[in-house]
């Protein structure tokens, strides 16, 4: 190797990363924006050029508009999932019996496959599956098909998503909060602090960067949804979400054009996000940039 | 006190009521996998205990007519080489970004940090046109090359143990002529076994949950993985609720005893992969 120019090193490196990166992330996104600008149905060789047409039709026809309203249900149910998420982090954090315990039950949703967490549900809200078979142990008696109505299907499954990823954030919350020394809190106590205290002079400003960073990334996850909702109901009853509807229109309509445009406009949703991520947090966890 | 007394009882009922909304709807899915078609359909509730607590028919017809063995097959050969590729070049790449100055540095480190932001799910559309036209699609490569290609964190994850391995490791090699490779294969590889660790239990968690990828790239049934395969199940077994009970069992089930068996490290691993 000593003949070989030592500035060629990195680069033999660096070869194979990427060449992947290139290939799988780069250039789909360059392919993507260009579809974006044709009416192509993904399989034949002919396609036309159709100007911004692809992103009028995402923003003016109702029935692509409308899974923005969905993203709504995710959005509320990601703050329910935040502020869970916090409360049991916090109350974990200070001595409790079976503390191992109920962290793992909490966060052990998280770790479970997404289809088989479809299946469980699906029964969970079956007719006289297990809700229906709980409500009534308590005397209610209903026949209310839980995923047959627009607005009652949205909720289950964003109750489904809160079931799913609270524990995730719950785990993220509790390790920030542990990472807070020790001392402050005896220091606090030997001046009469009360829990309370605690929590909003303490806690509260040692989580606020994993806290921030967590809920501007529930924006986009929110507009990302997929898997739930594509294994329980396959997008229907008004249960379409901007992921599934994309998938739809490029892989059983064919309309990849419509969907590559679709799908740039999701991308800049998130880009943006992040910028407005970066420019409110500037210290936030997230800040990838020391790297360089 | 009594105040005191009043909100911890507070603090473990509510504890206990999320331990019961966790677990009801994954217990309630284990008692049914129990039971059998007749018992099904007399109607007697979700919660009724099996009359044969040991009745392992559903998970035989499962496992069989599912093909679940195949598709545990398929799944340990895709994490295998998802996972040995991911590894290989999470550590080069951050060998070369950390240890070297050279040309470009900064836009190459800035396209890894882009990358990381592009959510995966949204540029599939053209991600299938390449994929196809290397002729890859419906082959268990693909998977594995996108799995592989696009793990950002895991790079992040390498980069930041590469940095805590002190330069003078490096220097006491090269004065004894070890070449920028050797240095790579004998003392930076060896000392990343933590960050390996790490990246091996969360790459692993995620390539056996994932559904999008191999639900897109492997129609053939002969390539399911445990999410397609289980997927499938809706199809012929759609009103055997016995049936995909034991199936979602059998999917879930390894996910609980590797998590009980590595929970500190499971723990760990998360949060170094989420918080970045």
């Amino acid at each position: 190797m000593r003949h070989f120019p030592r500035a060629l090193t990195p680069w033999l490196f660096l070869l194979a990363p990427l060449a992947l990166l290139i290939t799988f992330t780069y250039a789909p996104i360059v392919n993507m924006v260009a579809y974006s600008f044709t009416d192509w149905d993904g399989v034949s060789p002919e396609l036309h050029y159709t100007g911004a047409h692809n992103y009028a039709e995402i923003f003016t026809r109702q029935d692509l508009f409308e899974v923005f309203f969905v993203s709504g249900y995710y959005l509320v149910a990601s703050a329910v999932q935040i502020v869970a998420a916090l409360y049991f982090a916090t109350i974990l954090s200070f001595k409790v019996r079976f503390r191992n315990f109920f962290k793992g039950v909490l966060f052990f949703p998280s770790l479970i496959n997404g289809v088989a967490i479809g299946f469980v549900f699906l029964y969970f809200f079956q007719d006289g599956g297990t809700l229906d078979t709980v409500l009534r142990l308590f005397g209610v008696h209903t026949d209310h098909a839980w995923l047959g109505s627009p607005v009652s299907a949205n909720i289950s499954l964003a109750g489904v998503s809160v079931w799913r990823y609270m524990g995730l954030n719950f785990v993220l919350f509790l390790g920030a909060i542990q990472s807070i020394p020790g001392e402050l809190y005896e220091a606090a106590e030997l001046d009469g602090a009360s829990r309370w205290h605690q929590f909003r002079y303490i806690i509260a400003p040692g989580i606020k960067p994993v806290v921030t960073l967590t809920v501007i990334l529930s924006v986009s996850g929110s507009l990302s949804v997929f898997e739930v909702p594509y294994i329980m109901t396959g997008g229907a009853t008004g249960t379409e979400t901007f992921v599934t509807q994309t998938v739809k229109l490029a892989f059983q309509y064919n309309k990849t054009g419509l969907a590559s445009a679709a799908a740039v406009v999701l991308l800049l949703i998130v880009l943006a996000v992040t910028w407005l991520q970066r420019r409110l947090v500037p210290d936030s966890a997230d800040n990838r940039m020391d790297l360089v | 006190m009594t105040r005191r007394i009043a909100a911890r009882a507070l603090v473990y009922a509510t504890l206990i009521a999320a331990t019961v909304v966790v677990l009801l709807p994954l217990g309630v899915v284990l008692l049914t996998s129990l039971k059998s078609s007749r018992e099904m359909a007399d109607d007697s509730g979700a919660l009724t205990l099996p009359d044969d607590l040991l009745n392992l028919h559903n998970y035989a017809t499962a496992f069989q007519d599912g093909r679940m063995l195949q598709a545990f097959g398929n799944t340990l050969f895709i994490v295998v080489f998802a996972i040995g590729g991911t590894v290989l070049i999470g550590s080069m790449t951050a060998y070369a970004i950390d240890r070297f100055t050279f040309r470009f540095k900064k836009l190459v480190v800035a396209l890894f940090l882009l990358a990381a932001l592009v959510p995966g799910v949204t540029t599939q559309v053209a991600t299938f046109q390449i994929v196809n036209s290397f002729g890859l699609f419906d082959t268990r490569w693909a998977p594995i090359a996108l799995y592989m290609g696009t793990d950002i964190v895991s790079i992040y994850i390498f980069l930041q143990f590469v940095r805590s391995i002190p330069i003078s490791l490096d220097e006491a090699a090269r004065l004894d002529g070890a070449n920028a490779f050797t240095i790579y294969r004998r003392i930076i590889f060896p000392l990343l076994k933590p960050a390996i660790a790490t990246v091996v239990i969360v790459k692993g968690i995620a390539v056996y949950n994932d559904f999008y990828i191999p639900f897109l790239y492997m129609p053939s049934q002969d390539l399911g993985v445990i999410s397609t395969s289980l997927f499938r199940f809706r199809g012929p077994y759609g009103a055997h609720w016995e049936i995909i009970s034991a199936g979602a069992v059998l999917v879930i089930l390894p996910t609980l005893i590797v998590f009980l068996a590595l929970q500190r490290f499971i723990y760990n691993g998360f949060m170094r992969g989420a918080t970045r």
